[in-house]
């Protein structure tokens, strides 16, 4: 029994390797799309391109302008002589973001009262938009607050003070790489997994495969064995190279991470199968496999958070394995946290991994039509 | 000149359509997947956070501190949970339960009284960089507000130097569902165009019917027509259905000229379409075109086309990356047509790189399948 088992399991490495074009195809996408989305997957604004127009001409919206331009956050792109200029300078992007300076600025201000400042922002990206917005309050408060203590001597009444925990300087890749790990993870164990059964059913080598004295869960071993190797395998490799690379800190245990690693590629595996057993041709297999991938992307929490999906939709994510994965994943990552801080993610994901396994096994014999 | 082309291509689509028909998957690429895919990726995809669960640590109830946390109630944003102690806090930080803590001190009122300018701590779960940063640009308004209120409960006004106004344009409410909404668009119909085409050709040198279909008069400028206009009707199904599904389901306004959407679109389809037969030519092998399809449709145009992550937040090298994604000028064409209106500066330019790839991608496929006859 074991000697068949084996040697099905190198059939099914052989059909996925033995061919130079697929071969590739498993193996370089994942490792150059993790360097690419690494560095492209962020949140982070930096350089916002900024254009200012002041009608005033005092000291005092010089001072101003002047810690736009020191700032890291800003770029200034241009000075604007009329409000004409505004709107065609954003309609086309050249400018995120506009500074209006009102023309009695620095005389308001001689007089006790306050410098008027439009801040004009292109609200194309929303979140583009108020990332640029809290840049600016957070510069003209800061203003604010050193002017008020310079001309009067008194503080405001009360200040904010701000910590964050696991990611001080609020790195929007820390969050990201991580997620990566679980996003190619899932990707890659699906391209091995959900295209092999269909495969052969289009070929009609699966139905000799059935008239062997395989069992079902002969096969499924034989048809999983590719996928679990070469999941695994890669997302360490995605790890090693979010560690290093992206310097990214693994403050939790790598053994505490892989169990949770292998029962996520096997829940996918079990999807991929089921796929693959429920489809006549690869073209099935296909659109099977993107319906199952882009809506398990969505609803994961990878790009979005959950947290701001209306309550059905939350639900639904609880039938998504990568959602699971992917809080165990980035708080590993990021919170040290160790198994006793995420089984309630590892049993439901436990489950469904042996719940579509189970369906795939069944699926070889019982196929729809 | 010879009728015969016409008639060999009616021949070609009519064999094309057959195909497209009997196999219900092309039609459930075309009309389920974008009906399914709009619908989660419609109502799953926000970035506006709402009800950030926030743990309060209010160390003596005085009319300072009570006042501050009343505006936390207020906020649409915050769905605030009084606890105990910092203790008690830090913990349920730690187990994940909320997100952030906000921490008045017990002399908070006091020294509010005694003007020495009393923090309120604001201790955030940084994980989710992006929602951390926004709460905290939430807590600095409701902080302003209150600082504002408190003045003018004195009988003063809180005179700050800079009086600063702000104007979002295009989309004052900043609903992120307004600027998703047309990436998704993108991201839906490249994976539309891929699937449709990735196999279509591949299909046919496996079976050896292409072989077949090369000793017949059909010239290849005939074959490869025959295949793209059945699949192009298709895919332009699928796109009004979504259209009509942006505009009335998730109330996107529609700025920008609609027969101007409709031909970028098509134009954008037809570089999908072409993608897809591309794969397909170049590999010969359902298989291995199925798994370039998988690793190079969905994740570049999700990732590097704009639709979530800016192009602007990238890295120099990696923006110049994003060239190579048909699926971002058609993001960026899009979020200006239907939040702006027709702003030519940013059409034009984006349309031009798109007929670039649309020539390269449909002159690779004559060009390699008039080869592989040679």
């Amino acid at each position: 029994m074991g000697h068949r088992i084996l040697a099905l399991i190198i059939k099914e490495f052989l059909a996925l390797f033995r061919d130079k074009k697929s071969r590739m195809a498993v193996i370089v996408p994942p490792i150059l799309q993790l360097l690419i989305f690494g560095y492209a997957a962020t949140f982070d604004l930096e350089h916002a391109t900024l254009a200012v127009f002041n009608e005033d001409s005092g000291s005092f919206s010089r001072e101003l302008i002047g810690r736009f331009e020191r700032s890291a956050g800003f770029e200034v792109v241009g000075t604007l002589r009329s409000e004409a200029e505004i709107a065609p300078l954003i309609d086309r992007q050249a400018a995120l973001l506009v500074l209006r300076i009102g023309e009695q600025c620095s005389a308001n201000v001689a007089n006790g009262e306050g410098c008027p400042v439009q801040v004009l922002i292109d609200g194309r990206n929303s979140n583009t938009a108020m990332l640029a917005l809290n840049f600016v309050r957070s510069i003209v408060s800061d203003f604010n607050e050193e002017r008020i203590e310079q001309t009067t001597g008194a503080k405001l009444p009360a200040r904010i003070t701000m910590r964050a925990w696991f990611n001080p300087n609020l790195e929007s890749r820390w969050f990201i790489v991580p997620g990566i790990v679980a996003l190619l993870a899932m990707v890659v164990t699906l391209i091995v997994t959900a295209l092999s059964v269909a495969r052969e059913r289009e070929a009609g080598t699966f139905d000799q495969l059935l008239v062997t004295p395989l069992r079902p869960w002969e096969i499924l071993i034989g048809k999983a064995m590719p996928g679990l190797i070469v999941g695994v395998g890669e997302a360490l490799l995605i790890i090693v190279v979010a560690v290093h690379w992206f310097q990214v800190p693994l403050t939790g245990d790598l053994l505490t991470l892989l169990p949770a690693l292998v029962i996520y590629v096997l829940s996918i595996i079990g999807v991929g199968l089921m796929i693959s057993s429920f489809s006549t041709t690869l073209q099935q297999a296909l659109l099977g496999a993107f319906l199952f991938l882009v809506p398990a992307v969505t609803l994961s929490g990878f790009s979005t958070p959950i947290a701001n999906m209306p309550d059905f939709m939350q639900a639904l994510t609880y039938l998504d394995p990568m959602r699971y994965f992917l809080t165990i994943v980035r708080r590993v990552f990021l919170e040290g946290a160790g198994l006793e801080y995420f089984w309630h993610d590892l049993w439901p994901m436990s489950l469904i991994a042996i719940v579509t396994l189970a369906m795939a096994t069944w699926l070889f014999r019982h196929r729809m039509y | 000149m010879n009728p015969g082309w016409l008639l060999r291509l009616r021949g070609m689509i009519r064999k094309e359509w057959l195909q497209v028909i009997r196999d219900p998957s092309s039609i459930a690429i075309a009309f389920f997947l974008p009906l399914l895919l709009l619908l989660i990726f419609g109502y799953g995809v926000s970035l506006d956070a709402k009800n950030i669960r926030i743990g309060l640590v209010v160390e003596q109830a005085d009319s300072q501190s009570l006042s501050f946390i009343g505006g936390l109630y207020q906020s649409p944003y915050f769905a605030p949970v009084a606890l105990t102690s910092i203790q008690e806090a830090e913990t349920t930080l730690r187990e994940s339960k909320i997100d952030g803590i906000i921490w008045l001190r017990h002399n908070f009122g006091r020294d509010y009284l005694r003007k020495e300018s009393p923090p309120i701590g604001i201790l955030v779960n940084g994980v989710d960089a992006n929602t951390a940063r926004l709460i905290e640009g939430y807590v600095q308004g409701i902080w302003f507000g209150w600082l504002e209120q408190q003045a003018e409960r004195a009988g003063r006004k809180l005179r700050s130097p800079v009086q600063l106004e702000q104007r979002i344009w295009f989309n004052p409410q900043v609903r992120s569902t307004d600027f998703l909404v047309p990436g998704i668009l993108a991201v839906i119909m490249t994976l539309i165009g891929a699937l449709l085409t990735a196999l279509v050709i591949a299909r046919e040198w496996e079976r050896g019917t292409m072989e077949a279909l090369l000793v017949t008069r059909i010239s290849v400028a005939e074959i490869l027509l025959g295949k793209l206009i059945p699949y192009f009707i298709l895919g332009m199904g699928g796109l009004v259905l979504s259209l009509l599904m942006a505009h009335f389901l998730f109330h996107v306004p529609l700025r920008g000229s609609l027969w101007l959407m409709m031909a970028v679109s098509a134009l954008f389809l037809l570089v999908a379409l072409g993608m897809g037969f591309f794969i397909s030519t170049i590999f010969k092998s359902q298989f291995v075109a199925a798994l370039v399809a998988m690793v190079s449709t969905f994740l570049p145009a999700f990732i590097l086309s704009g639709f979530i992550f800016d192009i602007r937040s990238m890295p120099p090298f990696i923006q110049g990356l994003t060239h190579l994604i048909a699926a971002r000028y058609y993001v960026s064409i899009l979020q200006t047509l239907f939040l702006v209106g027709d702003v030519w500066s940013v059409i034009l330019p984006n349309a031009a790189a798109l007929v670039a790839m649309g020539l390269f991608f449909h002159g690779m496929v004559y060009r390699t399948t008039r080869k592989n006859l040679q």
